[in-house]
């Protein structure tokens, strides 16, 4: 119905197609010297894909391990690895390439841009991504150097000091670990640089700031973050690497260096990062439930201002991490008060969310269902926030299977859901073709039964006091049960991505043809063809409103005569 | 106050307990110690249980607040078979109003949250350390848990004891924690939160038991291959128990020459490099004090019964219940493990 009035006039490049190389090496070749932002965004993906099997693959055999007590599936050694893995892959290698993924695709279509401002520089940052990755894993096969065969690194994601001193974790693992972040980190920051130059400077006629779509307003506040907390990493990688191979001593604590440096460099970076992983879902949510609750979205300044609010907090609440280990009572009351104020914009994202919904005609497609579960676990995940916010309650909570289950609730619940509800939702501006919508609702089924089976039962587990990180656990805990039913939610929830997996391969090549708008929606991306052309607009299009295509839709009452 | 029935704590406890006993008979389990964060039995621990309750009243009232908002917009406004497909609802744009109350509401229950928090933190960890005090100095190790009493002249491993307190004679126990090596973290959830062990960092904690037991935890930093099995094990005695233990361990070690053969392996195959034994030539300080080894009940740092049988395979092949244990396997021969078994089964 929407096809009639579409594309803007104009907007669609017409030339006719080059005519398509044949052989599969033609078409490697060009996936690999590409500097399209299009394509770019979908390597991302599917690295993000890639790893996220992989890191799935790992967690599993966790699982595995702790479904009952004294198991012997895993050596301790083995699944000190496995949960370093689990997390450093789940961080670095899939959540940072899914805000790329998003921001790479989408950020030049919203704001009608023809490509990145740098597109060199993109393919640039997403090959050095790669790179780390495939270091962090070459571990695996050479992570013990001379001294034999293959390792990985096993001192946790965090890897705190001085566990990483050559004395404590000798071989080259944990070097690999390092590397691999430092890599991975340039690559980060070019992609953060080209995120925001491209919004600042290539937006169409129109498009003022407080015009842009809020995943992009949202990828750009997230690119600024990653630019001021990336850098602290990579800062601290490269004095771990000092440490370990010229005889520096920032961490060493035999000779003088401390061990509260390394935990403070890693939470400046390390909590601002659950922000930098986040604001993807927010952004995805931000398009997913105005479109199919059929209006436009709640009080836009206000969730403009509570993004740049939350990024701005969350630079101030690292030691949120750190109440354990024994701060100041004013110190720990000054990261109290930090870390309840991110609780305010964060709400007012929540009632602003569910106030779209209010009064709309919401459409129960696969995309709304993940965002609308989305809303329900990241309204728990910011409560359990709270209560972890509360440093006596923390000095319990902290380290024990409680901080998973609320991780894992930000982690799964709101970034893993939204990034299945942007999936299903832009895979037919991708591709041409829409998402099988059976399997898509038998994929979401059991993901959110998965999800609940696992993560709401772990809250209890930390009550119960089981602690994070342990291979094994004695019998007369009382912590079985509780512990069998998180695995088989695991399980529950890996076969829910293997019908993901399916749905994505049988739709590439046999879902219904998409049209360029298939769900009716206002933004720019939906206005050129599906895929798009190289280049996106054979003309720049000009915007009146943050919706254009609903000003085209309804000529009679457009939304510039409100803003 | 509302009725008990409609309180949200009562509430939340009442889904605790159903959900806690759900679970420990959905599948039988044998007869189990859960060192459950609510079950205090110390005042830190309890000072932390009850702000939690508080706060869960609260955020349960969000929850239930902002979840059933959630759920009537999901089924009052979901597009029906029978609606004009084609027609948009009216578009609403914001509300300043409504931003602003949704702004203001959630920067007073900060607030009220803030300061209770605030009152706890204030009240746990500046409390002044009264004369009476226990002084215990915990050092943690890879992996496993030193003890020292300064005052006694005591040096303990793997297994706490501290005396009974109680409100009409108050004697808490105050930790001073060490690291050895890599950080650690001393957690027995029902007598107070933990606290990481960090090296050049000292840390403090105090606990006040007044209930009788044994309390059970665990390191709770990961601090390297064995972390999971650094069992924690606090032994909460009676005044005359605690005396009674505290003059024993002020004991050297017992000479038995029933068991000389023993002593003699303990003391040329190096085990005496890493362990201690009170007035013998054994001084190591790497691994645990060994003078009273058969006044523990466990080995291992807890995760095994101090039994003749598990200590002798301990000795033979650690690796067998630690693997990765920093305690290497000696190559004893039999009779030699048996010897040194004999003479360790003396050290009371």
């Amino acid at each position: 119905m929407a096809d009639q009035i579409l594309p803007i006039h104009g907007s669609l490049d017409l030339t006719p197609p080059r005519e398509r190389e044949s052989t599969w090496l033609d078409e490697l070749h060009s996936w690999v010297i590409t500097v399209d932002h299009k394509k770019l965004g979908l390597m991302y993906m599917m690295m993000a894909i890639f790893f996220l099997l992989v890191a799935g693959a790992e967690v599993l055999c966790i699982r595995i391990q702790l479904a009952v007590p004294n198991n012997h599936f895993l050596s301790p050694q083995v699944f000190n690895r496995m949960f370093t893995m689990h997390g450093t892959t789940m961080v670095f290698l899939v959540g940072i390439p899914l805000v790329f993924a998003f921001a790479n695709y989408l950020v030049p279509l919203q704001i009608g841009a023809r490509d990145m401002a740098f597109p060199r520089l993109n393919a640039f940052s997403f090959w050095l991504t790669l790179l780390g990755g495939l270091l962090l894993y070459y571990s695996f096969l050479g992570g013990a150097g001379l001294y034999g065969m293959g390792n990985a690194p096993d001192v946790t994601w965090w890897a705190y000091a001085p566990l990483t001193a050559k004395a404590f974790s000798p071989g080259h693992a944990t070097d690999y670990w390092a590397l691999a972040l430092i890599v991975a980190g340039f690559g980060t920051l070019g992609g953060a640089i080209n995120v925001i130059a491209t919004a600042f400077s290539l937006r169409c006629k129109g498009m003022t700031l407080m015009r842009m779509p809020l995943l992009t307003w949202l990828m750009v506040v997230d690119s600024g973050l990653l630019l001021v907390t990336i850098t602290p990493l990579t800062a601290a990688q490269i004095m771990l690497v000092i440490d370990r191979y010229l005889g520096g001593h920032f961490f060493d604590t035999q000779a003088g260096g401390s061990a509260l440096i390394w935990m403070h460099f890693f939470w400046i970076f390390g909590h601002p990062e659950v922000y930098v992983l986040v604001f993807p879902a927010f952004a995805i949510a931000s398009e997913v439930i105005p479109v199919f609750s059929r209006k436009a979205i709640f009080g836009y300044p206000a969730m403009v201002a509570a993004s740049v609010g939350i990024a701005f907090v969350s630079l101030g609440v690292w030691a949120h991490h750190m109440f354990t280990v024994g701060m100041t009572s004013v110190g720990n009351a000054f990261f109290v008060l930090s870390t309840m104020l991110v609780g305010i914009p964060t709400g007012i994202k929540i009632f602003n969310w569910v106030a779209t919904m209010w009064g709309g005609k919401i459409r129960f497609r696969t995309p709304m269902l993940f965002a609308t579960a989305f809303l329900g676990q990241f309204l728990l995940a910011g409560l359990t926030g709270i209560m972890l916010s509360v440093a006596p309650w923390n000095w319990q909570l902290h380290g024990s299977y409680f901080v998973i289950a609320h991780f894992h609730y930000i982690l799964v619940g709101a970034i893993v859901f939204n990034t299945f509800a942007g999936i299903y939702y832009w895979f037919p501006k991708a591709t041409g073709r829409m998402m099988n919508e059976k399997l898509g609702k038998w994929h979401f089924w059991l993901f959110f039964i998965g999800f609940h089976v696992t993560f709401d039962t772990m809250h209890f587990l930390g009550f119960e006091g089981m602690p994070r990180w342990i291979y094994t656990y004695p019998a007369d805990r009382g912590w079985m049960s509780l512990n069998m039913i998180v695995s088989i939610g695991g399980m529950i929830q890996g076969v829910a991505v293997l019908v993901f997996a399916y749905n994505l391969i049988w739709s590439l090549f046999k879902g219904e043809k998409a049209g360029n708008d298939p769900w009716d929606a206002w933004t720019l991306e939906w206005s050129t063809a599906s895929p798009p052309p190289d280049y996106n607009f054979a003309t720049d299009p000009a915007v009146r409103s943050r919706r254009p295509l609903w000003d085209l839709k309804h000529p009679e009452d457009p939304d510039w005569k409100y803003e | 106050m509302l009725p008990k029935w409609l309180r949200v704590g009562w509430i939340a406890q009442l889904v605790f307990a159903s959900v806690l006993a759900l679970s420990s008979h959905a599948i039988a389990e044998g007869p189990k110690s859960t060192p459950s964060i609510f079950s205090p039995a110390s005042t830190p621990a309890s000072e932390i249980y009850h702000l939690s309750f508080f706060v869960l009243e609260i955020t349960g009232a969000i929850f239930l607040t902002v979840a059933g908002l959630l759920i009537y917009v999901i089924i009052r406004f979901r597009a029906r078979g029978g609606d004009d497909d084609a027609s948009e609802p009216a578009q609403i744009y914001g509300s300043t109003q409504v931003e602003l109350a949704w702004t203001v509401i959630p920067v007073l229950i900060v607030v009220v949250l803030f300061l209770t928090t605030a009152r706890v933190i204030f009240a746990i960890q500046d409390a002044p350390q009264p004369q009476a005090a226990l002084d215990v100095t915990v050092v943690g190790h890879q992996f496993w848990w030193e003890y020292r009493y300064p005052k006694q002249g005591i040096v303990a491993a793997n297994e706490l004891h501290v005396p009974l307190s109680s409100v009409a004679h108050p004697s808490p126990t105050y930790l001073n924690l060490l690291s050895a090596d890599v950080d650690h973290s001393f957690w027995v959830p029902q007598l107070a939160g933990k606290i990481d062990l960090i090296p050049m960092h000292p840390n403090e904690l105090w606990i006040d038991p007044q209930r009788p037991g044994v309390y059970l935890g665990q390191c709770a930093q990961f601090c390297g291959v064995q972390h999971a099995n650094m069992l924690l094990r606090v032994y909460v005695d009676t005044p005359e128990e605690f005396a009674a233990w505290v003059q024993n361990q002020a004991k050297p070690g017992v000479q038995d020459p029933a068991v000389a053969e023993g002593r003699r392996v303990f003391e040329t195959q190096a085990c005496m490099n890493c362990h201690t034994v009170q007035g013998t030539a054994a001084t190591g300080k790497f691994g645990p004090d060994l003078t009273h080894l058969m006044s523990r009940d466990t080995l291992a740092s807890g995760i095994i019964p101090n039994t003749k049988e598990n200590l002798r395979q301990w000795i033979k092949n650690p690796d067998t219940y630690k693997p990765g244990s920093l305690m290497p396997a000696m190559q004893l021969t039999d009779s030699q493990l048996d010897q040194v078994t004999a003479y360790l089964e003396t050290l009371k």
